[in-house]
């Protein structure tokens, strides 16, 4: 008898312990901000860009000890925002903050973008241009602005006999190129770094190389979007690409290979002059002490089109903050208040002009430190036009897939066949991206 | 005692079956629903009806993916079964170092497959260039047969294991008979060991057809799909329609395909357990 009950008792205690593991494993996966605290709200913001994930972290804490209202960021790995959002959002204690990075990106999100146009933030913003709509509401805002183009060594340049000032258009960029090419056993250095097609690297011509061909054309027909390209400027576009390719650090046939690190270091150990690339390079040139200020130039990328002597950096944003309309009262209100605060009180500004380097549209903005920032801004001063970010407008990511496969294939063997296939991905790809993105 | 052990078995049952329902079963019924939807996140899902299956059956990258995985699982299942065969056979022939060899060749499978993905990655890409051809990124060729030589090479070390438990357990008695029976080596292979290991080529044949049917990390890291999805299998496809697209529809036809491709693993490895099941003999 006394063994029975020994036995059950024993069995109780098995049952019990298993039923708090179970338990135990629950409470470990809290959910960042389920500890809501009662009137006040709370924040949770889904951070995009892993590079500022500790100011982030560091000003929501100022935030926080400031005003009492816990803020939490989280920071999805680099390449895995949609995937983290789709799931955080799925879930109880979803993010009250999270971004889109333009029309294409806001057709997935919709649906949850809470109307900002009567916010205090909408109203700090300098231009209408940074706000994101979606018919007459405002879906999100552009917190950051970042620049590109033709990132330069000043002394290698100046080694190869040429001034950033003697570059001034397409033809003058084409020539210094060509002339190092023809003297790089002499002078130890390339034109261009790889234009590697490798993932890590393949967006800054799909992407943002392909923009230029598509500004332009915007600009002819008047147009801020477009459901079908023409493609005009691809003769251009080819050209550039050439130029690219054949001026580089490596066999064009090798470029299907190589990465953005690859074509980074290359940079970095001086083996090239000019690679192209935006403002949030600057941080890693300018890191280690490898490059000061006073050796790197930014200068426009010219296609030969347009007005060249009055072009200036491509100068965009596909950063555009939206607040989740699913969300508590509570909380929304408190991450409007706290989106406001980030861009309007000196700690906020400071934080995202100085320690992450950012531009932000915004009224009370400090000076950013970023040498590209400010070339951007003097650039602007001096009365040349920036080129806009079009590619938030391309169709879809498949359509810049397209696009990239054929520019690599075009890389290993440059036939007339081959880039009629980067035309068609481009032209007939868009239609019909645009189509199925759309179609419903 | 019987009887306890049957009164408590619900008590002690429950716990698994709960995770079993909450892990699995839920969400499995859950996700054949989503397939009749539009959805951005499971809680704002809107029926509609069943669109996302005849979109997903008029996309041909989707066939196109379908073929391809066909056409690899073809000659991987063969190619991995007979080099695992043939190592088993030459390792439980008691010659010297067995155990190192057999630590060998298991060890490729220890390693993960997107870290394995992207080293034959580096090693594909580096002999291409050398003989100047056109690199993975841009070479279907060399993205198929790629991914083959990297199956096998992780593969055949595991299901080589299993051969050699097999093996093992035929005794030594049979193969003994057959010898005074006057059967040849060939013929003892052929009509006493293969029999005897049905039951591991069961297993070794199910394992590798729904691994190469499955097969996701290693096609991502190696091929990533290029050039233009024609290396892309059918789990890289239904993660790049649900994750890669933007747009309200894709998610609904990306579930989709997931249950079509659930159904289309589930019908080929039952077939397949059949056929080879029926040929198992009693020891």
């Amino acid at each position: 008898m006394k063994k029975r009950v020994i036995s059950h008792l024993f069995a109780g205690a098995l049952v019990v312990s298993l039923f708090a593991g179970c338990g135990a494993s629950d409470d470990g996966k809290t959910e960042p901000s389920k500890e809501k605290s009662d009137t006040k709200g709370s924040v949770y913001y889904l951070n995009f860009k892993p590079e500022q994930d500790e100011d982030w972290q560091e000003l929501a804490k100022a935030y926080t000890d400031s005003t009492g209202i816990p803020v939490t960021v989280v920071t999805a790995a680099s390449g895995e925002y949609e995937t983290t959002l789709m799931s955080e959002m799925g879930k109880s204690g979803a993010p009250t903050l999270f971004q889109v990075n333009g029309p294409v990106g806001l057709a997935n999100w919709k649906d949850y973008c809470y109307d900002l146009s009567d916010t205090d933030i909408y109203k700090e913003l300098t231009s209408e241009d940074y706000a994101l709509k979606d018919g007459d509401s405002v879906a999100g805002i552009a917190y950051v602005i970042e620049s590109y183009g033709i990132i330069t060594n000043k002394s290698l340049l100046s080694q190869a006999g040429y001034k950033p000032e003697d570059i001034q258009s397409f033809e003058d960029l084409k020539k210094a190129a060509e002339d190092i090419t023809s003297r790089k056993d002499e002078l130890g250095f390339s034109a261009f770094t790889s234009a590697g097609m490798d993932g890590s690297s393949d967006w800054r011509f799909k992407t943002h190389l392909a923009n230029l061909p598509i500004y332009f054309e915007y600009q002819d027909e008047g147009i801020g979007t477009t459901d079908a390209i023409k493609g005009t400027y691809l003769d251009n576009y080819r050209a550039m690409w050439d130029l690219y390719i054949e001026n580089s650090t490596c066999n064009p046939a090798e470029l299907a290979a190589k990465t953005g690190d690859d074509s980074r270091n290359e940079f970095l150990n001086k083996e090239a002059v000019f690679f192209q690339n935006g403002s949030w390079e600057y941080a890693n040139l300018t890191g280690d002490e490898t490059f000061t200020d006073d050796e790197l130039v930014m200068i426009p990328i010219y296609l030969g089109v347009g007005d060249e002597a009055d072009q200036g950096l491509c100068t965009g944003t596909e950063n555009y903050w939206c607040v989740n309309k699913e969300a508590e009262e509570a909380d929304i209100q408190a991450t409007l208040d706290f989106i406001d605060w980030c861009v309007t009180s000196e700690t906020g500004t400071k934080s995202m002009g100085e320690d992450m380097g950012f531009v932000i549209p915004f009224k009370s903005a400090v000076e950013s430190n970023n040498l590209f920032v400010k070339q951007d801004a003097a650039m602007t001063e001096a009365g040349k036009t920036p080129v806009s970010w079009n590619f938030p407008t391309m169709p879809s990511e498949e359509w810049k897939n397209g696009v990239g496969t054929a520019l690599t294939a075009y890389a290993a063997d440059q036939s007339d066949t081959n880039w009629t296939a980067v035309v068609s991905a481009f032209v007939d790809g868009w239609a019909s991206e645009y189509e199925l993105a759309n179609g419903q | 005692m019987q009887k306890a052990m049957k009164r408590y078995a619900p008590l002690f049952i429950m716990p698994t079956f709960a995770a079993f329902l909450i892990g699995f079963i839920i969400p499995f019924f859950q996700g054949i629903y989503l397939s009749f939807c539009q959805f951005t996140t499971v809680g704002n899902a809107k029926f509609n009806g069943i669109t996302n299956y005849v979109k997903a059956f008029s996309d041909s990258f989707f066939s196109h993916a379908f073929v391809f995985t066909v056409a690899f699982a073809l000659v991987s299942i063969i190619s991995i079964n007979v080099a695992a065969f043939s190592l088993a056979l030459l390792l439980t022939k008691g010659l010297k170092g067995t155990n190192i060899f057999r630590t060998v060749f298991f060890m490729p499978n220890l390693i993960g497959g997107i870290v394995l993905g992207y080293i034959w990655q580096i090693l594909i890409n580096c002999v291409l260039s050398i003989t100047e051809k056109p690199l993975l990124a841009l070479n279907t060729s060399a993205g198929y047969w790629g991914l083959i030589v990297l199956m096998c090479w992780q593969q055949i070390g595991y299901m080589m294991i299993i051969y050699i438990a097999g093996l093992q357990n035929v005794s030594e008695d049979i193969i003994e008979a057959a010898k005074i029976d006057g059967a040849a080596n060939w013929r003892v292979l052929w009509n006493v060991k293969l029999p005897m290991v049905m039951p591991s080529i069961t297993i070794c044949v199910f394992l590798t057809l729904t691994n190469s049917f499955k097969l996701f990390d290693q096609n991502l890291a190696l091929t990533g799909g290029e050039p233009n999805h024609a290396t892309e299998m059918l789990a890289l496809n239904i993660y790049q329609t649900f994750y890669a697209r933007a747009g309200a529809q894709w998610k609904g036809i990306g579930q989709a395909k997931a249950v079509i491709f659930c159904i289309i693993v589930i019908l080929i490895s039952v077939i397949q357990l059949r056929s080879t099941r029926s040929k198992e003999v009693q020891q």
